[in-house]
Parts: C-alpha cells; structure tokens; sequence
C-alpha cells in the first residue's frame, strides 16, 4: 500500500525535475542563439515553472507539515532534492540544452499522458495540462534536433557529443524503487515498463531522422531520484534560492 | 444584489485578459463558476490557459477588484485545472475579435484530420504564411509570417 510519504516523494520528484529544469532553460533568456529561440526557451521554461508549482504546492499538502511552494523550492538543500540527474546538467552548448530537452520532454509528456488515468485526482489534473504543454516541448525539442542533426559538420559532431555525454542520465527515469512499485501497484502512477517503450520508439525515430546514434553500451548514472546529485545542483541552488534566503517572506 | 446594479458572475465576465484585454474572461473560456455563498462572499473558478502562465494572478486581482467596485467586498478566487483549459473553450465572439487585431485564430478543434491547413494572414488574407516561431510573446501565441503582404503576426495557437 502506498504511504502519503510515497506520495509526497513522488510529488518531488516531478515537482523538481520541472523546477530545476525551468531554472536551467531560463539562464538562456537574453542569450539564446536567436531571438525566437530566446522566446521558445523561455515559453518552455514558463510552463515548468507553472508545472512545479501546482506539484510542490500539492507535495506540501500532502506532507502535512505547513510547507508550501515556496518553502519546499527555496529552503531545501541538494540532499533533499528529488531531481533526475538529467536536468541540473549545465546548459553547456545549445546542442546540449536541445539534446537534454529532447530526452526529457520525451521522458515527461509519456508520464504525464499515463498520470492523467492516476488514482489520485491531482497528479491527473496537473498531467493533464502539463501534457497539452510537454508535446509542444518535445516536438520542438525534436525539430531543432533534426536540423542540428543533420545540418552541417560541426552541427552533427555537436549534437553527437551531447549524446554520449548525456545518454548515461536517461536510466534514471525508468529506474525503479520501493516507492514507484507501491505507487504503481495502488494505480497512482503507470509502471515504469509501461513508459519505456513510448520514449525508446520517439528517441530512436528522432535520432535516425537527425542521423545520429543511440549510443550503444554506455553505463548509467543514476542517484537524483534518492537526493545524490551531481556537484551542479548545489550551484544553481545557490543562485535560485539565495534572495529567498536572504529575505525571507518578503513580498513586491 | 444592489438593485440595477449587475450581478457577480455580469462583473466577473466582463473583466478583460490582461494580455489581450480586448477579450474577457469569459470570452477566453477561463471563466468556470461565479457562486454566491450564504455569507454573501462571491467564489470565483477559474482555469490558467497555461500552467505558468503569468497573467494568472493579473486576473485573480482584476477579478477582486472589479467585484469590490461594484459592492461586492468579500471575494474569493479559486484556480482548478479540470477539465484542462483548451482552445475549444474560445467563445465565437472572441475568435472574431482576435482576428480584428490581427492575430490569427486557432484553427476549429472539430477537425480530426492530422493534416495542418495553411494559416490566412489576418492583414490580407493570403494563405502563403510561414511559422516563424513555435513560441511568441505569451504563451498562447505562435509567431507567424505572411509570404504575400510580408507582414508579420501572431496566431492564437491550438491546445488540444
């Protein structure tokens, strides 16, 4: 049977994934490689944003404890962070930014789709709306990898780099635990096998289309969804929350 | 109700969407339920279009102030995500007036067919357009090109 903790995890680990990867996206606000690509970016980053609210607030209803959004976004450390590896990567190039959207918004719109079925009525309300938004996030994702894939030299060898250095993180989604089993078996969230397939035919398709490859052998990094991240959390931790710390409850 | 003054659910639906004010609420299908408790206080359901998007408290006070000049001084206003707000929810009236501003309306969510129509420009009515972006200045909005005037506009993306 699952807990209200399990719940309360679960709730997190959407919650951050979005929260994280819409501060990621927005650190290329004003510096986009052209300006409709600065709007897009920003636009993607706007919906995560809306995203992790709805889901941090619902995280702290279900704790119980008196934790809203706020609380729960600006005064956890990286520990208590439930974040895909994925999406604290650094932006790195805009190869690497469109490689890790790709992945992830493949990854987040099957999720959300199945959640719209969940047994609990506000994982469906948020899925259902956040799909609407994560399959204009994919197939943008998907344009820009087709073009960059196949479009010049340089272009191909950079999407090729961010591929190996990013598909090792990919595992992380449909690793499984005590915690997804219990909720899965309660029909609050799909299995972890039943999501797979959908993501493995859309990458795969996407890739062949841009003319690269799945790289083939690599091992996986996994950790986030336990609170072990990589050194780059704490760092865009330490910008995100540092106002709020600074002045706590103040207000415009 | 004061008499000859207009109802709660007349003043929350002529409130204008801060982003495209020349639409309201209701026109932009946001408006869920105007209810009118025993206590007197007015409860207000709406639905985001988008789920960041940042005109959600905008409307939340434009909703409380309207109410409190017209007499109704204790006002709540809620947000619920389902059914999840899609373009469908556009009111006849407001696919019109987008047009008289020069944005393109989103195309009718009858249509079943994966086929994507061309979009008339809106300046000239040409069908040669081009999507210059998928994302525009808000999150409704896709950026558009028309090939036969030049002109460039906005259209009123679908959400399905």
């Amino acid at each position: 049977m699952a807990t209200r903790s399990d719940i309360f995890d679960y709730a997190l680990r959407l919650g951050d994934d979005a929260l994280v990867l819409s501060h990621r996206l927005s650190e290329w606000s004003a510096h986009a490689p052209e300006f409709e690509e600065d709007v897009a970016l920003s636009n993607l980053a706007l919906d995560l944003l809306g995203q992790a609210r709805s889901l941090l607030t619902y995280a702290g209803q279900v704790e119980g404890k008196g934790r809203g959004e706020d609380e729960l976004a600006y005064w956890r450390d990286d520990r208590q962070f439930r974040n895909l590896l994925l999406v604290e990567q650094p932006n790195g190039d805009f190869a690497m930014t469109i490689v890790r959207h790709l992945l992830f918004a493949t990854y987040q719109l099957a999720i959300y789709q199945a959640l719209e079925d969940s047994a609990d009525a506000t994982f469906a309300g948020v899925a259902a709306k956040g799909a609407k938004e994560a399959r204009y996030h994919r197939d943008h994702a998907a344009l820009w990898t087709v073009r960059l894939g196949d479009g010049t030299e340089e272009s191909h060898r950079r999407m090729d780099r961010a591929l190996l250095a990013l598909w090792p993180l990919t595992a992380e989604m449909f690793q499984v635990d005590a915690i997804t089993l219990r909720l899965a078996d309660d029909g609050i969230i799909p299995a972890a096998e039943s999501v797979r397939p959908g993501w493995d035919a859309f990458v795969e398709a996407t890739l062949r289309e841009a003319t690269l490859e799945v790289p083939q052998g690599v091992a996986a990094r996994v950790g986030g969804r336990a609170g072990l991240h990589s050194e780059y959390l704490g760092h865009l931790l330490a910008e995100m929350q540092h106002l709020h710390r600074s002045h706590p409850d103040a207000s415009w | 109700m004061p008499a000859g003054e207009m109802s709660p659910r007349e003043v929350a639906a002529a409130v204008p969407d801060p982003e495209l004010p020349a639409l309201t609420l209701e026109d932009l299908g946001v408006l869920r339920a105007v209810e009118v408790g025993h206590d007197g206080e007015v409860r207000v359901v709406l639905t985001p279009t988008y789920s960041g998007c940042p005109a959600r408290e905008v409307m939340r006070q434009d909703v409380i102030t309207a109410l409190t000049s017209h007499g109704y001084l204790c006002v709540r206003v809620e947000f619920q995500l389902q059914p999840p707000w899609t373009t469908a929810m556009l009111s006849p009236r407001a696919r019109a007036r987008l047009l008289e501003m020069g944005i393109a309306p989103p195309p009718p969510l009858d249509s079943t067919s994966p086929l994507r129509l061309s979009l008339k420009c809106p300046q000239c009515a040409s069908l040669r357009t081009e999507e210059t972006s998928h994302f525009g200045a808000t999150a409704c909005k896709s950026l558009w090109r028309c090939l036969a005037c030049g002109e460039p506009f906005e259209h009123f993306k679908a959400l399905r």
